[in-house]
């Protein structure tokens, strides 16, 4: 019988499979359960999977062939830069000399990576325009939480800490936004953007009047904004903030489309998270792991997290800040991302990642430009690198919602944009298309987005059951979180199998078999 | 000349696109960006370099790292020297795993999905708990976010007990995130190579402590009495957190067994390079109780419109993309990929695999201990021990190991803060280390250290 290879590892195993050799024993074997306590020796073992090198093979391949990656075909998934990541920064990362190096060894046996820390801390300086940066924070969320902390420490140090509790956040933000200045113990005020997607330079002047300006902490922006717009006015808000004694926290999801065009620095900004996995090419790994380095100004540098790399001569070292937040992730970072990211900027030079930011808008806008006959979008006037369609219309007239077009999308081999966000904008697709899609893979996408315009005229029902060609059909999400299965158990996905039943009865009206999986048969 | 390897879009293409949108020129695209906050000159970069430059300049940097590859290391505390099965980096290689991100269209991305619900599955096999999220930055990052739901279950106490067993990093991460969630980290005194329960028990507030963190075995080495700590903690409200590295639980009893509430560890020792310190990934398995207070992603088992069995993100409404401000936490991407690589390593090694390497890494270790103790050197530890072991040098370490790297070999990490005492040398010998290597590094060792 043929092996289904996508079977849960656990229904694979057989009894004395296994991938694993270890080299003989050259020595007498120690039997540790003679010193441990009897209750310390492990009774049953883990019921890890036993497989054969080959099957263990096949069975990932097989998971694999059933995910959708970027050599798979275009990913415009907004907000999230599903740029190319080069092979050539896989084979740097995998080099002996990086790959096989402890984080605690002495720093004379590990000159070289102190290097490459050191020569990205100064690039990436140059990219943001600040006065230091710090590699540790190992996503963007973490760094966030990284420079909230630096904010939170500044006001300690000035006395103010108690008073200044409030972070503006404007509607459009990433919920991390909200939720690190939450976890860092501030309370948030959110403000409302305008009809251009913009921030309100009037909304944020008069919550200043409304709360106090001496109870303004900061503020946090992404721009461009997660509507794919410049916000014109950032360096007017950011001064509001500074007046009223505030931080200000650039947020640097779209950091893509402005490399060598301008910086959070010049826009006056004190902090800013970089995402090297987005705009540096740091492979996203199925979610994760990322990077997110933050550039501060010499206001904050003495609270960043210790420690920090320097240069004396020829020689690299490590350094504690004087005032340092303290530890926010092991050892430096997530070393191996930072690496990719450098060779990405070595590889590029100033020229290229300022290439890069203009093809990136350009792809966006001539996206944008080519949809938007066919499809509604959300805000006037030309993009950055991202844009945002709302597709509210086609679900009034025609009872088909973003959520239906995205899962369209993959039946043509395109993966779907972000969909439902910014939250601010009913029924939307938030599209990035990033720089390294060529002009005919864009081509195609427009294609697609006009076949399915039509679609939803002609046969909306198919569209509303898409995707018709992928690996699964539409997934029950909601019976996920109603009946959770959480670990393999045949027990609990059987019992699983009971609710579903009772939720999808038009599905087993004509069946008669009634176990997992056959009501398709 | 601008780097084109990367960048599809030819001057003829840029003209055509640029004519579609209704433009002349690309910076009109940039109308909204103000002058005065325009770069008007050149970034200050290094040149661009062409791939084969990029390569050359690259090894040249790494070949100024003394590596794992060349000579034998001894160190460890808690980034280990395991061997990686071969085809591991292979699977991981594959673009699918490589490049998707987070599992948004589950319809196509069931092969990532299914991996990460075969990994939780293995995590809460081994650590004996019920329910695991998909993964954690690191594991002191878990430590630390193992805390803070702890705290977000008690909101009223205030204090965070952490063993001075645990990693002095570990520590330090807690200590900054109690700084975040206003609560004070207080550490226990260690009794010689363990947390002293008497301590423990003086220190423990029923109403103030929410959690209580250990290492399992510790950061010298030492396997601690989870059980007796267990009992102990459970005598108030607060949760008791076991930090454990995952290969040792091959032969220790599983933490949920003897107590644990939250279970949290690295699964570097599972096929993830030491990668001077990350990525690695972390993981955070919890009893049932919890679940809906864990931070992150985590992968649950459904049906999709034709009754076939799928995956998707689970109980998703803990996460900061929906409750933003009211989020269990703030984490977004966390570390999948190692995650995926420690499931391929776990699934490689097999039930009966795990144990023989935990046994290899316990028998290797004590051969090691035992000359150096021949060699006259004091073992520190009293208690039973797994991989590592401290011993007592007469020297400054950082000097015994600059002499030892001359002689070929990465020494021990030298724990002497964490232990209080000075010259506490911390050594480990993992599966890979021979026989013969052991002997020669000890006899180095008496050379430069005595």
């Amino acid at each position: 019988m043929f092996t289904d290879y996508n079977t849960l590892i656990f229904d694979l195993s057989q009894e004395g499979h296994t991938a694993y050799d270890l080299p003989s024993l050259e020595i007498e074997e120690y039997d540790l359960s003679a010193d441990l306590d009897n209750h310390l020796v492990r009774e049953e073992a883990a019921n890890l999977p036993e497989v054969s090198e080959l099957q263990l093979i096949r069975h990932y391949t097989a998971l694999s062939s059933r995910t959708f990656g970027i050599e798979t075909g275009p990913y415009p998934l907004g907000s999230c830069t599903m740029k190319y990541n080069p092979k050539v920064n896989e084979d740097i990362a995998a080099m002996p000399g990086f790959a096989n190096v402890h984080p605690l060894q002495s720093v004379e046996s590990k000159q070289g990576a102190l290097q490459v820390m050191y020569e990205m801390q100064e690039a990436l300086k140059e990219v943001t325009g600040f006065d230091a940066v710090t590699l540790q924070p190992k996503a963007g969320a973490h760094g966030e939480l990284t420079a909230i902390l630096a904010f939170k420490k500044y006001f300690q140090e000035k006395g103010e800490l108690e008073e200044r509790k409030y972070i503006f956040v404007p509607d459009s933000a990433h919920g991390t936004n909200p939720a690190t200045a939450a976890v860092a113990g501030f309370d948030i005020v959110e403000f409302p953007s305008n009809e251009k997607g913009m921030m309100d330079v009037e909304a944020v002047e008069a919550a200043i009047e409304q709360y106090g300006p001496e109870t303004v902490a900061g503020v946090m922006i992404t721009n461009p904004s997660t509507a794919g717009v410049f916000e014109t006015y950032a360096k007017d808000i950011v001064e509001l903030i500074h007046d009223a004694g505030g931080l200000a926290y650039y947020d640097g999801a779209n950091l893509n489309a402005i490399m060598g065009i301008t910086s959070p620095g010049l826009m006056g900004f004190d902090a800013a998270h970089m995402n090297l996995h987005k705009t540096m090419t740091g492979p996203h790994g199925g979610g994760g792991p990322g990077s997110g380095p933050i550039g501060v100004n010499d206001k904050l540098a003495p609270y960043l997290p210790a420690p920090m790399i320097q240069k004396e001569g020829d020689s690299y070292s490590l350094y504690d800040p004087e005032k340092s937040i303290g530890r926010v992730s092991g050892y430096y970072g997530n070393f191996g991302v930072n690496l990719r990211a450098y060779a990405y900027v070595r590889a590029m030079g100033a020229d290229g990642l300022r290439r890069v930011s203009e093809d990136a808008v350009l792809n966006a806008n001539y996206l944008r430009a080519e949809l938007k006959d066919k499809y509604d979008m959300a805000f006037p006037g030309y993009c950055m690198n991202d844009f945002t369609m709302t597709l509210s219309r086609q679900a009034k007239e025609d009872d088909v919602t973003a959520k239906d077009v995205g899962k369209r999308m993959l039946d043509y081999g395109v993966h779907a944009p972000t969909t439902y966000f910014p939250l601010h904008v009913d029924e939307c697709l938030q599209w990035e298309p990033t720089e390294t899609e060529s002009k005919q893979d864009l081509d195609y996408i427009i294609e697609v987005m006009l076949n399915i315009a039509e679609e939803i005229e002609t046969d909306p029902e198919m569209v509303r059951k898409a995707p018709h060609n992928a690996p699964v059909t539409r997934l029950d999400e909601v019976l996920a979180s109603r009946k959770p299965v959480l670990t393999y158990d045949r027990e609990a996905i059987e019992a699983q199998y009971e609710v579903f039943k009772e939720t999808h009865a038009d599905l087993f009206e004509q069946e008669d078999q009634q176990s997992p999986g056959s009501a398709k048969a | 000349m601008v780097q084109r390897r990367y960048l599809p879009n030819t001057e003829q293409d840029r003209k055509d696109m640029l004519e579609s949108i209704g433009v002349n020129d690309i910076m009109e695209l940039f109308e909204t960006v103000p002058e005065d906050v325009r770069i008007n000159e050149k970034m200050d970069l290094p040149d661009q370099l062409s791939e084969y430059e990029l390569v050359k300049y690259f090894n040249e940097l790494a070949n100024k790292n003394t590596n794992s590859s060349q000579v034998p290391f001894f160190l460890g505390a808690g980034t280990y020297d395991h061997h990686i099965p071969n085809l591991v980096h292979h699977i991981t290689s594959r673009q699918e795993f490589l490049t998707a991100y987070v599992p948004y269209q589950p319809e196509v991305s069931q092969g990532e999905l299914q991996a990460m619900f075969e990994w939780q599955t293995m995590i809460c096999e081994l650590t004996g708990m019920e329910v695991t999220n998909s993964g954690m930055y690191d594991g002191f990052n878990a430590v630390a976010e193992a805390a803070n739901l702890a705290k977000g279950s008690n909101k009223k106490g205030t204090k965070v007990l952490v063993s001075g067993a645990v990693h002095p990093q570990a520590i330090e991460n807690l200590d900054t995130y109690g700084y975040t969630r206003d609560y004070e980290v207080e550490v226990i005194d260690t009794k010689a190579d363990v947390t002293d329960l008497d301590d423990l028990k003086s220190k423990l507030d029923p109403k103030e402590t929410v959690a209580v963190v250990v290492q399992y075995p510790n950061f010298f080495g030492s396997i601690e009495d989870i059980k007796a700590i267990a009992d102990l903690v459970h005598e108030t409200k607060a949760e008791l957190i076991v930090s454990s590295n995952p290969l040792a639980l091959g032969k220790l009893e599983a933490p949920g067994k003897l107590g644990a509430d939250m279970v949290v560890g690295d699964v570097q020792p599972f096929g993830i390079p030491m990668s001077v310190g990350g990525p690695h990934a972390g993981y955070l398995a919890v009893k049932k109780s919890l679940t809906r207070k864990l931070p992150s992603r985590i992968i649950g088992h459904t049906y999709d419109s034709d009754g076939e069995e799928g995956f998707v993100m689970a109980l998703s409404t803990r996460e900061q993309h929906i409750r933003r401000e009211k989020a269990t936490s703030n984490y977004s991407s966390n570390q999948a990929l190692f995650g995926l690589t420690s499931a391929i390593t776990m699934s490689v090694l097999g039930k009966e695999g795990i144990q023989e390497v935990a046994q290899r890494n316990i028998t290797n270790a004590h051969y090691l201990a035992k000359k150096v103790e021949e060699a006259g050197f004091e073992l520190v530890n009293e208690s039973p021990y797994f991989n590592e072991f401290s011993v007592k040098l007469n020297k400054d370490i950082a000097e015994v190991n600059s002499a030892l790297l001359e002689k070929g070999y990465v020494g021990g990490y030298d724990a002497s803060d964490a232990y209080g005492e000075e010259n506490i040398y911390l050594l480990c010998a993992t599966e890979k280390r021979t026989k013969e290597e052991m002997d020669e590094f000890v006899n180095a060792l008496a050379e430069v250290a005595k």
